[in-house]
């Protein structure tokens, strides 16, 4: 089912859906007394949710043995940096009118800003490299290496959410995104680890002595 | 009516020459229309002005009426919030830390009976019941700005009496130099106490002289009506030049002492709010600018933010109450 062709139409549209929903409610008025804050906690939201996503990607491949569901991370990480900008627009928008000296100055004073910030132009810089063509440029190597940054990303889009939360000493939420993150990259160590460990070619010698 | 001579002056007509109500304010109008008319555009527009802070009353809950404040600066003309936005859009963490919260949990709040107890360095302490403290003093209808810490403000027609009224029937000793207020703190009701958010109680204070100064005023009730328990049934605090997080809801205690009060909000970042947080265009808030502010319900959602006003645009009214203080240090 996931190699049908139409698998990654349908899937590309099921991630706008959160797109228009709120563009939907901000055109007929319907994102609450302060349409502003809804817009932009939303689509920090659906940063996170996305980030979470793409994560689960390789995961979920390797333990169920999908080598298909290789074909939709290039579009999920780009739903991150999708989300991800159009927070940035909201926040550039609603929030600072704007007005880069005031967006400049925000970025220096507020950490949680900074730190948002930090990320989204790392995520930026992955998108600039998600195309075949420059894959090929810098090497499959090289690329792999730049993309692991995505790592770093969600730690950082982690600490900018725990902030931003840490004034109303209100962690639950955080606590959910850190508990999916911290499986999803656990996962990756102890994978690696597991595979230096043991050659792929004698996967499972051990227990048998 | 005639007064003859000395002797008779006192003589009182008959009820039936008393002018009814209706007819009063009749004449009122017509006097008001022919001004309107002679004075022309200026005039109109002030009428017009006027008209506006009549505001209707949302008839949701028990009326509680109350005549229009005289005080300077209680009643301002700027388009009341709507009545759904201010009994929806709530910080009152003792029932969700979400703004929406309040309004979905507060109906478990019991409202009667209901006592307040004052306490403390005064002369008079007392237990007033919520029926008796109702009618301490004429409730007076205020429209006041409301200036939230986290860059949102309303306006809010409340309904209640100065502070001041309940404070100089108590009696407060010479020593008492603060006023606490205690906050509704019951597990039981109110789901977010539970919660490690906050210490509870909810705990706020003034200065003596804030507590005193008539703009602070003690709330029953808002657009014509008993309050909302999301809003701070049955009796609140609201001291329209300090962020909203001063007033304090649901009061059960007012202490008078002689140290300044550890408030809620202060133990828990006493790097962010201050003692006495009036709201401030030049102090920022660590995390967030406190230069503007997004009215709620009125600006489009592109439009661009309102400047805010230094102590909420009461500076005339209560800025000599800091004469002389370093606002940045005292923030």
């Amino acid at each position: 089912m996931l190699l049908k062709p139409m698998a990654k139409p349908v899937l590309f549209v099921l991630a706008l859906l959160p797109f228009a929903w709120l563009v939907f409610g901000a055109l007929t008025q319907n994102l609450g007394p302060n349409p502003a804050e809804a817009l932009i906690r939303s689509t920090g939201d659906w940063t996170l949710r996305s980030l979470c996503l793409v994560l689960a990607v390789t995961p979920l491949r390797v333990m169920t043995g999908t080598a298909a569901l290789a074909r939709f991370r290039r579009m999920l990480g780009l739903f991150v940096f999708f989300y991800a900008f159009v927070h940035l627009l909201c926040y550039s928008w609603l929030d600072m009118e704007f007005v880069v000296a005031d967006i400049a100055r925000d970025i220096a004073k507020r950490p949680f800003i900074l730190v948002g910030f930090a990320a989204i132009v790392l995520l930026t810089a992955l998108a600039a490299t998600s195309f075949n063509r420059v894959v090929k440029a810098m090497g499959a190597r090289r690329w792999q290496q730049l993309h692991r940054a995505v790592y770093l990303v969600a730690a950082l889009a982690l600490l900018h959410f725990f902030w931003m939360r840490a004034g109303k000493n209100n962690f639950a939420e955080v606590a959910v995104y850190a508990a999916i993150i911290a499986a999803l990259l656990g996962w990756r160590i102890v994978h690696a680890w597991r595979r230096r460990r043991r050659p792929a070619t004698v996967p499972t010698t051990r227990r048998a002595t | 009516m005639i007064f003859d001579d000395r002797a008779h002056g006192f003589n009182h007509g008959k009820s039936s020459e008393i002018t009814p109500l209706h007819h009063y304010l009749g004449r009122r109008r017509l006097i008001q229309t022919l001004a309107g008319g002679v004075a022309g555009a200026a005039m109109a527009s002030w009428a017009s002005r006027e008209a506006l802070a009549q505001v209707p009353r949302p008839g949701k809950l028990a009326a509680l009426p109350g005549a229009r404040s005289k005080l300077a600066g209680a009643v301002t003309m700027e388009k009341p919030t709507d009545y759904k936005d201010a009994s929806t859009y709530n910080n009152f963490y003792e029932f969700g830390t979400d703004k929406a919260d309040p309004a979905k949990n507060a109906h478990t709040l019991k409202t009667t009976p209901w006592t307040v107890e004052v306490e403390g360095l005064v002369k008079n302490p007392a237990k007033y019941a919520i029926e008796d403290l109702l009618k301490l003093s004429a409730q007076e209808d205020r429209i006041y700005r409301l200036r939230c810490v986290e860059g949102w403000s309303m306006v809010i027609p409340w309904v209640g009496y100065s502070l001041s009224e309940l404070i100089r029937k108590v009696e407060p000793l010479g020593s008492a130099k603060y006023v606490e207020f205690v906050t509704q703190a019951d597990p039981k009701t109110m789901p977010g106490v539970g919660s490690r958010v906050l210490d509870w109680p909810y705990v706020e204070g003034l200065r003596m002289d804030e507590a005193m100064h008539p703009l602070t005023l003690l709330s029953f009730g808002m657009y014509g009506e008993v309050l909302p328990n999301q809003n701070g049934a049955p009796v609140r605090l609201v001291v329209p030049w300090k962020y909203g997080f001063k007033s304090g809801k649901s009061l059960v205690k007012i202490r008078f002492v002689e140290k300044q009060p550890v408030t809620a909000w202060n133990r828990a970042a006493a790097s962010e709010y201050g003692f006495y947080s009036n709201v401030n265009p030049e102090v920022d808030h660590p995390r967030w600018s406190q230069a503007t502010e997004r009215r709620i319900g009125e600006d489009g959602l592109f439009a661009k933010k309102r400047k805010t006003l230094m102590f909420n645009g009461y500076e005339a009214q209560v800025g000599q109450l800091y004469a002389g203080m370093d606002l940045r240090k005292f923030y």
